[in-house]
């Protein structure tokens, strides 16, 4: 818009401040919104662990013991608990965030904000619950 | 044309962030710390097999993988184009996000569907 | 109570300097009193040649926004009593370009407001003996919250998107947007999906939400742009099917 104008005494230069690529340091509420955007490397990163999990399964029992192994080493470990902590936090707040993007009306009047994240923290447990199952039972 | 496939872009996002945010917490919890610190004995490899004969099991775990490998590349995607102002670069890292998704799904598919039975 | 505080306000006369500059102001402290207040008493009694805009000192016309110790803040809603200690820092809105003083243009998004058609749109007019258009009140409900954008651009300031991308329509201008979407009234949604789903238009918003915590009205523009983003992204997989009409 301004970068066209030609100053004149009557209409003299609008001043635009330059976004800093630290823009997201200088507010916490940025910082935690970024945080939150970085859990996309941790919901990656575990995505290529069972990736690879599936693929030595595939290969075989030598090649599943081996991945097994492979996870049990401190980088794996330590990877692993982080990543948690980032996939725990994306958790959070997907859940708390969704009642805003998916709005339920029954019979004309919304459905609580509340409610839908409650809902969905229920989803959670039965899931969560489900898996342990499958891969516990043996 | 990356534009125009915009709205199914978040669609892929939205449904990978669903499935990681209901699922991923267990199961990392399981295979990542749980198993390889021996809290809990892990599945034998022919427990996983019979699991993995099923075809909804393939096609859970398909949708475990594929999925959330789109929603961390679009979301890293849009983390990088913001956050380093990467706007020069913008079709670049989105060939090299989804590219990586893409890879990821058909090596997953792959994987699955050798398995026997 | 302290007898007086100070506040540290943004000055740019591009005739005089080529950047803003702090300049420091001892205002008396009442515990009524809210930053324009002090603003109006600087202009009154201490320097005449502060710019800024305010009009109806109530929270409706949305003239008075600012940056309140870093904060978009109605100066009309601002307590000073709720800043201590000073000195307090008032600064023009972010990512738009300043004027003069705390004065920014705000014709970008006059524009972008314009784009999204905030009207009803119908494309079949009732005739007058038809009689009026009537609307429950769940159907007011559905668009309610949106209607009170007064405009104030808080939230503009508030989206580092809107800093980073200046082609983005904007929080205030996709809630209007969706006012008049959920109207019953309105038939024009499917006019309002080309400017909002196309270059320029949402998707550029990563969800942030600082724009519904800095709103003063709480339209919760965010919460707009998620149900717009599921609505085109609902839209555009009807439009892949082979017998929908495009």
């Amino acid at each position: 818009m301004s970068s066209a104008a030609r100053y004149t005494p009557y209409h003299p230069r609008w001043h635009r401040r330059r976004v800093s690529v630290w823009w997201w340091l200088e507010k916490g509420s940025y910082t935690v919104f970024v945080l939150r955007e970085l859990t996309s490397v941790a919901v990656a990163f575990f995505a290529v662990v069972t990736l690879g999990l599936v693929r030595a399964v595939a290969a075989g029992p030598e090649a599943y013991q081996r991945f097994l192994a492979r996870l049990g080493t401190p980088l794996f470990l330590s990877l692993h608990v982080v990543a948690f902590l980032f996939v725990l936090f994306h958790a959070i707040t997907w859940f708390n965030l969704a009642p805003k993007a998916m709005v339920v009306r029954i019979k004309g009047k919304r459905v609580p904000d509340a409610i839908v994240a409650g809902l969905n923290y229920g989803a959670w447990l039965v899931l969560s619950g489900a898996v342990a199952f499958f891969l516990l039972r043996g | 044309m990356l534009e125009r496939l915009t709205p199914f872009l978040w669609l892929l996002f939205s449904a990978g962030g669903t499935v990681a945010a209901l699922l991923f917490p267990a199961h990392l919890l399981l295979t990542g710390l749980a198993f390889p610190l021996g809290w809990l004995e892990p599945p034998s490899h022919e427990v996983l097999l019979t699991l993995l004969r099923h075809p909804l099991t393939r096609l859970y775990v398909l949708a475990l993988i594929s999925l959330p490998l789109f929603h961390g590349a679009h979301r890293f995607r849009y983390t990088l184009y913001d956050g380093l102002q990467l706007k020069h670069l913008t079709a670049l890292i989105a060939a090299l996000c989804y590219g990586a998704a893409l890879a990821g799904t058909a090596l997953a598919a792959q994987a699955l569907w050798s398995i026997p039975g | 109570m302290p007898e007086t505080v100070t506040l540290s306000v943004t000055r740019y006369r591009p005739e005089q300097e080529g950047e803003p500059v702090f300049q420091e102001y001892e205002v008396p402290f009442r515990k009524d009193w809210v930053v324009l207040d002090a603003l109006n008493h600087i202009k009154d009694r201490l320097d005449g040649s502060l710019s800024f805009r305010w009009s109806c000192r109530m929270g409706v016309c949305g003239s008075c926004g600012m940056k309140v110790n870093g904060e978009p803040k109605l100066t009309c809603a601002a307590f000073l009593s709720s800043h201590l200690p000073g000195p307090i820092r008032v600064e023009p809105l972010d990512y738009f370009a300043v004027v003069r003083d705390l004065v920014v243009d705000l014709t970008d998004f006059l524009h972008k407001l314009k784009k999204v058609k905030p009207w009803l749109v119908r494309r079949h007019e009732k005739e007058v003996a038809e009689g009026e258009y009537r609307q429950t009140p769940d159907e007011l409900d559905a668009y309610k919250p949106w209607s009170m954008c007064i405009n104030c651009m808080l939230c503009y300031s508030a989206c580092p998107i809107y800093g980073l991308e200046p082609g983005f329509i904007g929080p205030a201008a996709i809630a209007l947007a969706q006012r008049y979407n959920h109207d019953s009234r309105d038939q024009g949604a499917a006019e309002r999906l080309e400017i909002l789903s196309g270059h320029d238009g949402l998707w550029q918003c990563t969800f942030v939400g600082e724009c519904s915590k800095v709103c003063p009205k709480n339209v919760d523009p965010a919460g707009a742009i998620q149900q717009y983003k599921l609505a085109a992204a609902a839209h555009w997989f009807k439009t892949l099917l082979p017998w929908s009409a495009k």
